[in-house]
């Protein structure tokens, strides 16, 4: 069999999960392809599924109307896009895995094949949503104040952001 | 603060070449992504966040009492020679070195853990520990991550545990990996059987050392791709796992080479060492080909003149940027590649220390 890269006879096979659980995908390949594959950062892979898991789920769960309105939808919180997470692959802010949540949490199930964190759990952490996206909007407006140079109100902030991860 | 000249001049902790299977595992690496709870992820950052995060972080970071040998290092003020210098030593990833604006790392003076600033995500914090030793190195980075925790607030979720910019990290935020040095699969094309084993469980396999995307000295690294549902422990436990399967490969490998073949095995290894040593002129490719036969020749006792620390410091400092800033000058290719030969001479040939110290 020939390398699925070069003309060079195929001496390795490897058989990789791609997104969905039950796609699985054969590369065959000579010697220095596979070392040049396998010497691909992973991330870029782990990204590349990702996005694929992500097609996948999208084209199951919509029509394109509403893939469409879909990607409109955007984070009231850091201004990010399903669109543009979708593009990028990354997302804005902790507030997104929210208002995100149910085109995410399907999107983490296919990846993680759990949607339950049982590891270590932080001492303190905002508890619930609302305290959370309320640091990023003081952080927010402090960062306006200054902006300003009204450090009166600046301070004033500082000092809230402080009690509220003090109360965490 | 660090001086990157005297780094330079010196060896990382992980690269000592000693610990559980160190002739085959190089070192055990764990990384935690975190963030802070009150900035956006990086991708909606604005300049001045990116700034506001790094301040915050060197203001609070620096009130850790136990944290008296730890410097900043900033990223974005350093030239090109020097970033990749960073990644060449593992400190920082390439992203980071190659990203825009506001970053930086935290170094301890040991360089046993490191944490980047503004990479991914606002944290990520590494410990590398030399040989296998997951366990070790996890304790260590979970008592780091409850210092940091004392001075910030992270950004964490009842349900899905620590919240990063990509989902993919999502829960622990944790990726576990094992640098393993593996010539003898390679050499007896045995790779492939190593390949199937790990895609049972979707373990992600990469190279590392290496100028470009060839010549990785038989070194491949595994680490765990999901990082939601289970806890750090069993993360760490399967992929300790894999790893002692590969070692057992490894040295099946190794018997039989010296079992079929000791005579031809011993020329291989002694010509890459005539050539390290003798070479006047020579790549980062061949050097790394080169050397990933020594040190298997050291590991089996074929070759008695040099000491595995020595060799494992040779694949980093014979590294571009390392030659550079070990010369203190800029250099092109080809003075890079005479410039690598002398380095080489000067470190090996010559009878370093005593050979009754040897540990593997």
């Amino acid at each position: 069999m020939k390398c699925d890269h070069c003309d060079k006879q195929a001496t390795f096979h490897i058989t990789e999960r791609v997104g969905e659980q039950e796609h699985w995908e054969e590369r065959h390949l000579c010697e220095s392809c596979a070392r040049d594959y396998l010497s691909k950062p992973s991330e870029a892979d782990i990204q590349s599924s990702l996005a694929s898991a992500l097609a996948q789920h999208l084209k199951i769960g919509q029509t394109a109307d509403e893939l469409a309105k879909l990607d409109k939808k955007t984070c009231p919180m850091c201004g990010i896009s399903f669109f543009e997470f979708r593009s990028h692959g990354r997302l804005g802010c902790p507030h997104d895995y929210v208002c995100f949540e149910p085109q995410l949490m399907p999107l983490i199930e296919n990846i993680h094949g759990e949607k339950t964190h049982t590891g270590k759990r932080p001492r303190r952490y905002a508890k619930g949503l609302d305290q959370q996206t309320q640091l990023i909007r003081l952080r927010k407006e402090m960062q306006r104040a200054v902006q300003k140079e009204d450090y009166e109100r600046a301070s004033q902030l500082r000092d809230e952001i402080r009690e509220l991860e003090d109360e965490a | 603060m660090i001086k990157l000249e005297e780094l330079a001049g010196q060896c990382g902790e992980w690269l000592r070449g000693s610990g559980p299977d160190s002739d085959i595992v190089v070192s055990s690496r764990i990384r935690l992504a975190r963030n802070l709870a009150d900035f956006t992820f990086m991708r909606k950052c604005t300049g001045l966040d990116r700034a506001s995060i790094e301040r915050t972080l060197r203001e609070r970071l620096g009130r850790i009492e136990q944290w008296d040998s730890v410097s900043f290092i900033d990223v974005n003020g350093l030239d090109e020679v020097d970033r990749q210098f960073l990644v060449e030593r593992q400190l920082i990833s390439r992203e980071l070195a190659d990203a825009d604006g506001s970053r930086g790392v935290l170094v301890d003076a040991n360089e046993q853990f490191s944490v980047m600033v503004n990479e991914e995500d606002h944290l990520r914090i590494q410990v590398m520990n030399s040989g296998l030793d997951l366990m070790g190195a996890w304790q260590r980075i979970n008592q780091i991550d409850d210092l940091i925790e004392r001075h910030v607030t992270y950004a964490f979720h009842e349900r899905l545990g620590y919240l990063t910019a990509c989902p993919t990290n999502v829960g622990t935020g944790m990726r576990v990996s094992v640098m393993l040095h593996m010539p003898a699969l390679v050499l007896t094309r045995h790779l492939e059987r190593v390949f199937r084993s790990l895609q049972r469980i979707s373990l992600a396999v990469r190279g590392l050392y290496g100028e470009g995307s060839q010549a990785m000295g038989d070194f491949y690294q595994i680490s765990n791709q999901i990082t939601l549902g289970k806890s750090e422990e069993e993360l760490i436990a399967q992929v300790s796992e894999v790893a002692q399967t590969l070692i057992e490969y490894e040295r099946k490998a190794r018997n039989f080479l010296v079992e079929n073949g000791l005579k031809e095995l011993h020329d291989r290894v002694s010509r890459a060492y005539g050539l390290l040593c003798t070479a006047q002129t020579i790549s980062s490719e061949e050097t790394m080909a080169l050397l990933s036969s020594v040190r298997m020749g050291v590991n089996l006792g074929l070759i008695r003149d040099v000491e595995i620390p020595t060799v494992n410091k040779l694949f980093i400092h014979t590294q571009p940027a390392h030659l550079q800033k070990i010369r203190g000058t800029s250099l092109s290719t080809a003075d890079r590649n005479i410039e690598r030969a002398h380095y080489l001479q000067r470190h090996l040939g010559r009878r370093t220390h005593d050979e009754s110290t040897e540990n593997n």
